[in-house]
């Protein structure tokens, strides 16, 4: 039974894989050819949200933990990358040994203050640590986070596999790994015996404390498997985006996970990975639908919301907050989602 | 000295800021559970309402006379939208808190992407009557006048909420709704009314907040929701969740650790020590207090 639930992930994975020897153009759905430079960076940089957006998924959707501050941790997986790879010259592998190693060093910390609260307090309090990065990231300190211009990736630390607009491919096939290793990580956990322990503080706390289950270690151990894939993530960010970008350190950015998952559908592998795929392809692409002259009979101040990808995102967000609490893939299978149920006073 | 003076008027200032910000989330926290991302895209309405009505007004009416309307204007907008927001999205997903922030993070990114849309993301500037640019001198600080405004509406508002929460019916009602929600239904009082006018309240909070931040910042901006939102979650943190002069006490605290350290040490410093301080007080306090509260 469950080799024949894994049939359709790798037919998408292996339809995903063949993708750069497309030669042919999908007008409107993407920039250039299938497999032109311009569609696979946007496919490459969609994919590695979906992996990121799937790492966030251990904490909202399998453990129930609402994190505004999940941002820290891609950004410190991104920014590991780049300042090591430029202050101590060390090739990427490395790099990369030294960024996840920071990364998860960073969540136990970080994942042990903030467990102190629950809730919503413990939404605020990651909201609180990652904005204080990102201040961080922002002010440059001694030069090291670039600052509003972000850190690029030193030329010579990175095999030629992964430079030049050429070995795009390269980067997509990158990204498209992340994401089979985020899926795999994922899938392990929840079918661990912590994963479990997971879903049972998700649907009821107190009960799994009772039940005998370390509440406070299970939610540690999803902050800090969450903060490795998405650390992991933020490393394939900075190959694939050629450096570090201020933007991931934003809270933002966090919420712009949160939607990802939501739309897509929580506590689901499908639901992360679309959801955080669709939203990332539809914030670079609706910008340019806006500049179609399919907008223009629009009036003028309509036009100028509808410019903003955001703005429609965020009322997409409502819709299915209302409508599809489930996400997307829930609509298709009419999965209930656990926050559907109502909670007890 | 005199430094000491000033950098504690400008920290108190700031605070006074952060209280208003922080006044209306930890209202609406305490009673309904809700943490209201949508908080931010309410100042933001209360600050570019202030910000079109001074525009609006003819040249002739002067600067202060315009501020003021703008400052009322400001306020209204935002318990308008307040209350709006309450009775379409927020009523209907009662209990399903969960859902309920996930709304206001949608109405945050749309409304914030709306006023960026319409008004462009580069700031506007914001007029201020010549009094407010000035300062004083007291004690040989040269004190810069718009502190002692933020600080004297903090203060009103302070008070304003302090008598509402303790003399009336209303203050009674949402006193005991923030201590026990389900014993106060029970006793058959109308706790839903209740909860529109606590969150058109806090709207209003937020909308003045906003015209008063855009003064201070010197123009109005689509971010400036945002940051001030991070520091006015802070404040609630501190201030225990919910409780409002605990709330009170946590804003003066936050302004003046952070005009301090931005003095004494270095420019941002007093950003970070923001944050630590909110470490030490989450864990030096009990942590059994708030975690049981979902």
């Amino acid at each position: 039974m469950r080799a024949v639930k894994t049939v359709p992930a790798v037919l998408v994975l292996l339809v995903l894989a063949y993708l750069p020897y497309v030669p042919q153009t999908v007008p409107g759905l993407f920039p250039d050819r299938v497999n032109g430079p311009g569609s696979l960076q946007l496919l490459a940089v969609c994919l590695t949200l979906a992996g990121i957006a799937l790492s966030y998924d251990v904490l909202f959707g399998r453990t129930g933990l609402l994190s505004f501050g999940h941002a820290l941790f891609v950004a410190a997986g991104s920014y590991f990358l780049t300042t090591t790879m430029t202050t101590w010259s060390l090739p990427l592998w490395l790099a990369a040994v030294v960024a996840l190693a920071g990364t998860t060093l960073l969540a136990l910390v970080v994942g042990a203050i903030s467990l102190r609260v629950g809730g919503i307090a413990f939404a605020m309090v990651t909201l609180a640590f990652a904005q204080a990065a990102s201040i961080i990231v922002l002010r440059n300190p001694g030069d090291l986070t670039g600052g509003e211009e972000g850190k690029a990736l030193p030329r010579a630390g990175v095999p030629d596999l992964f430079v030049g607009v050429a070995n795009a491919p390269y980067r997509y096939w990158l990204a498209l790994g992340f994401v089979v290793i985020a899926w795999c990580a994922v899938t392990w956990l929840i079918r661990s015996r912590a994963g479990h322990a997971m879903a049972a503080v998700r649907e009821n706390e107190p009960r799994a404390a009772v039940l005998g289950i370390d509440t406070y270690r299970t939610k540690l151990l999803a902050v800090v498997v969450g903060a490795f894939v998405g650390g992991l993530g933020g490393v394939v960010h900075a190959v694939v985006l050629g450096g570090s970008n201020p933007h991931i350190t934003t809270p933002e950015f966090t919420l712009s996970l949160l939607v990802m998952v939501v739309l897509g559908g929580a506590g689901s592998r499908w639901g992360a990975v679309l959801g955080g795929f669709l939203y990332t392809y539809a914030d670079a692409r609706l910008v340019e639908l806006s500049g179609t002259s399919a907008f223009s009979v629009l009036p003028e101040g309509l036009r100028a919301v509808l410019s903003q990808p955001l703005f429609i995102l965020g009322l997409l967000f409502i819709i299915v907050v209302y409508f599809a609490p489930a996400g997307l893939t829930g609509l298709a299978s009419g999965r209930r989602l656990f926050i559907r149920k109502k909670e007890t006073p | 000295m005199s430094t000491a003076i000033l950098l504690v008027v400008t920290g108190l200032g700031l605070g006074a800021l952060y209280f208003l910000a922080a006044s209306g989330l930890s209202l609406i926290y305490g009673l309904m559970g809700v943490l209201n991302f949508a908080h931010g895209a309410f100042m933001l309405a209360g600050a570019y309402a202030g910000w079109l009505t001074m525009g609006a007004l003819p040249g002739s009416v002067p600067v202060g006379v315009k501020l003021l309307l703008a400052v009322l204007v400001a306020t209204a907008v935002g318990a308008v939208v307040g209350l709006v927001v309450e009775v379409v999205l927020i009523r209907p997903l009662y209990r399903r808190h969960i859902q309920q922030v996930l709304v206001t993070v949608g109405l945050a990114l749309a409304g914030t992407a709306a006023v960026q849309g319409i008004w462009g993301s580069d700031p506007h500037p914001i007029d201020k009557p010549a009094w407010l640019a000035g300062t004083t001198e007291v004690a040989g600080a040269q004190l810069p006048n718009d502190r002692f405004l933020y600080i004297g509406v903090a203060v009103v508002v302070f008070l304003g909420l302090l008598a509402l929460l303790r003399f009336t019916r209303l203050g009674l009602v949402i006193r005991a709704g923030v201590e026990n929600r389900t014993m106060v239904e029970a006793l058959g009082i109308d706790v839903q009314s209740t909860f529109t006018v606590v969150f058109a309240m806090g709207g209003a909070a937020a909308g003045l907040a906003g015209i008063l931040y855009a003064t201070y910042a010197g123009s109005v901006s689509p971010a400036q929701g945002a940051s001030l939102l991070i520091f006015a979650f802070i404040v609630v943190v501190i201030g225990g969740m919910g409780s409002f002069v605990g709330t009170a006490v946590a804003a003066v605290l936050v302004g003046l650790v952070q005009q301090l350290a931005n003095y004494y040490a270095a420019s941002g410093v007093g950003d970070l020590s923001v944050v630590l301080l909110l470490a030490v007080v989450l864990l030096v306090r009990r942590p059994s207090i708030e975690a049981g509260r979902a």
